[in-house]
């Protein structure tokens, strides 16, 4: 770590940020919020890849990054699709077909991950 | 610093202002979905950010293209097949995974790469502290939310001992012993106590959600997903990445108001969800004793024909729909219903309350899964006022958040939840499978009134019966609009 006080400036902003973000909620968003913020604390991916190249070959460390690379993996990528599912209910609904709908919605979420 | 050094800083920075927008995205019903789509998109340009820094081997690069094959694909499949009466369950699912990738981090950090040096160097001591926070809390955060959806899914029940005192003593020594990890773990960050500490809080985790009655589960999840935001955050630490801290330390404290949020919705307190044990479990006299119909004395119970004449009359009608709807998948037919008395003059709406379903918010997924207009959801403030005025109630599969009690017996273990006031409708058909008590195990008033007659049977079977009972009773076929 690069500068330990700086860390700790990031820490209590970033906590003063989440608090601020989240003021009024709509008790119809609880589900999908907590789903989504479910799906950005998957940020420890950051963590499990900068483990995995810093392992230097290390064969017990890259099968533990790769592990936690899963993990977390699995939490980003399905919780983003989930909440997304769940969303696209609550957009304005087009007078078609229902299924049609609800494959353009699907279809999306991965296409707005890289 | 070189370019690509300063171009990664550049892209973080992008990365952490666009989280915060989505986060803050996500709480506006209108710009919900685009910011669930910021975010990912911030999460990807995180994720670009830390490779374009990094000089990865190509023994490196397979480790991660399995990793993400594995958890990238298992995520997508998961998340496209799950019905969304499952929700809740499956958001614990990816709050526990994001908890373990915590633990795995710091566990392995701590085995091989910790800095060596002495504890008063604070740089060293900030370090093995990380690792206690992040395992301490991965762990917790992993165990309990598998042992939330185990309670949401049905496949484990609330065992007897964690409901008397004996729980207590177990937790207490669970946390003594990740205590005693935590204390002398940081001295040798590889030894004995860094798995001493892994087993009594993945234990613990066990020990302190095991107790909490599901009744209760949404607002244990949503502290559990604060906790993985605070994993991450101390993962973040532990590997050096202000990046992770931020993001970490945004959703710990965000889902910590959405807790409290959810709390307040359902008149529950943190600590007494926490330690109270479940809910109605201490109130003998309140509990139906597990499908115990002996507690019920007056019940007036009525056919789908008589319902069906009652609605082909009414003008107003509110549907409130539970998790027993859900269950039952009988939004679709309830919909058609709802058309069918809209045609014929009626004005149809639904009362939904803050935890109707099995989390905040879950029963509006539901219902617009069915295309019902959003505008027809009706929150528990505005509606109440408006039952003196509505001829027909029908409650479908919903419990506990119609029971008369909370407002009017200071005994019940339900006194002072707000509930829809049903009792004040002229007339309140409820659609039950038998008489068992409720998810809360708490009798309920409701279906004694002399308004109150009970339909019994599948909610989706009930209601494929009103439909054609109010067709052959001509309802809805006069006007050409249908």
């Amino acid at each position: 770590m690069s500068s330990l006080s700086q860390a700790l400036w990031v820490l209590l902003l970033g906590s003063l940020l989440g608090f601020e973000l989240i003021g009024k909620v709509p008790p119809t968003l609880h589900t999908p919020l907590m789903s989504g913020a479910n799906a950005i604390s998957g940020i420890t991916v950051l963590a499990s890849l900068s483990l995995i190249a810093q392992a230097d070959g290390n064969p017990a460390l890259l099968l533990l990054g790769a592990g936690s690379l899963a993990f977390a993996l699995f939490n980003v990528i399905g919780g983003f699709v989930v909440t997304d599912r769940m969303l696209a209910m609550f957009g304005p609904k087009s007078s078609g077909p229902k299924s049609a709908g609800r494959n353009a919605s699907s279809s999306n979420p991965s296409s707005a991950k890289s | 610093m070189n370019p690509t050094v300063a171009l990664s800083y550049a892209i973080d920075l992008v990365a952490v202002l666009l989280l915060a927008l989505g986060l803050k995205g996500l709480s506006k019903v209108r710009s919900a979905r685009s910011a669930n789509g910021l975010a990912a998109l911030a999460m990807g340009l995180a994720v670009l950010g830390l490779l374009m820094q990094q000089q990865l081997s190509l023994e490196a690069w397979l480790w991660i293209a399995a990793g993400t094959a594995i958890g990238g694909l298992a995520g997508l499949l998961l998340a496209q097949r799950v019905p969304m009466t499952a929700m809740p369950e499956t958001v614990a699912l990816f709050n526990g995974c994001g908890g373990m990738a915590s633990l795995l981090v710091a566990v392995a950090v701590a085995l091989f790469q910790s800095t060596t040096g002495t504890l008063s160097d604070s740089a060293v001591l900030v370090e093995r502290l990380s690792i206690v926070i992040s395992v301490f809390v991965g762990a917790i955060t992993f165990s309990g939310s598998i042992v939330a959806m185990g309670k949401l899914q049905g496949w484990i029940s609330t065992p007897g001992w964690t409901q008397s005192q004996v729980r207590h003593g177990v937790n207490i020594t669970l946390s003594v012993a990740a205590l005693a990890g935590a204390v002398a773990l940081p001295a040798d960050p590889a030894g004995p106590a860094l798995w001493v500490l892994v087993a009594a809080s993945t234990v613990l985790g066990i020990g302190v959600t095991l107790p909490i009655g599901g009744a209760d589960m949404p607002v244990v999840i949503s502290l559990l997903n604060s906790y993985s935001g605070v994993a991450a955050a101390a993962a973040g630490f532990v590997v050096g990445s202000q990046l992770l801290i931020v993001a970490g330390a945004m959703v710990g404290a965000a889902g910590l108001i959405l807790t409290q949020v959810m709390c307040t919705a359902m008149n529950r307190s943190l600590v007494s969800v926490l330690f109270g044990g479940a809910l109605g479990a201490s109130a003998a006299g309140h509990v139906g004793g597990g499908g115990d119909e002996a507690g019920y004395t007056r019940i007036i119970s009525c056919s789908a024909e008589e319902c069906a004449m009652a609605l082909g009359t009414a003008e107003r009608v509110v549907f409130v729909p539970g998790y027993g709807l859900a269950v039952a998948q009988a939004q679709h037919t309830l919909r058609e219903l709802s058309k069918l008395l809209e045609a014929n003059g009626a004005e149809v709406s639904y009362a939904i309350h803050p935890v109707a379903g099995r989390m905040p918010g879950h029963m509006n997924v539901l219902l617009a899964e069915a295309d019902v207009p959003y505008e027809q959801l009706i929150e528990m403030d505005t509606i109440n006022p408006e039952f003196p005025r509505t001829d027909v109630v029908i409650v479908l599969g919903a419990n506990d958040v119609v029971n008369p009690d909370a407002k009017s017996d200071p005994t019940s273990p339900l006194f002072g939840m707000p509930v829809l006031e049903v009792d004040q409708a002229r007339q309140v058909f409820v659609v039950k499978r038998s008489l068992g008590a409720g998810y809360a195990g708490i009798k309920n008033a409701l279906f004694e009134l002399p308004q109150t007659a009970m339909v019994f049977g599948d909610a989706k079977a009930v209601l494929a019966g009103l439909v054609s009972e109010l067709r052959e009773l001509g309802v809805g076929k006069k006007p050409a609009a249908v």
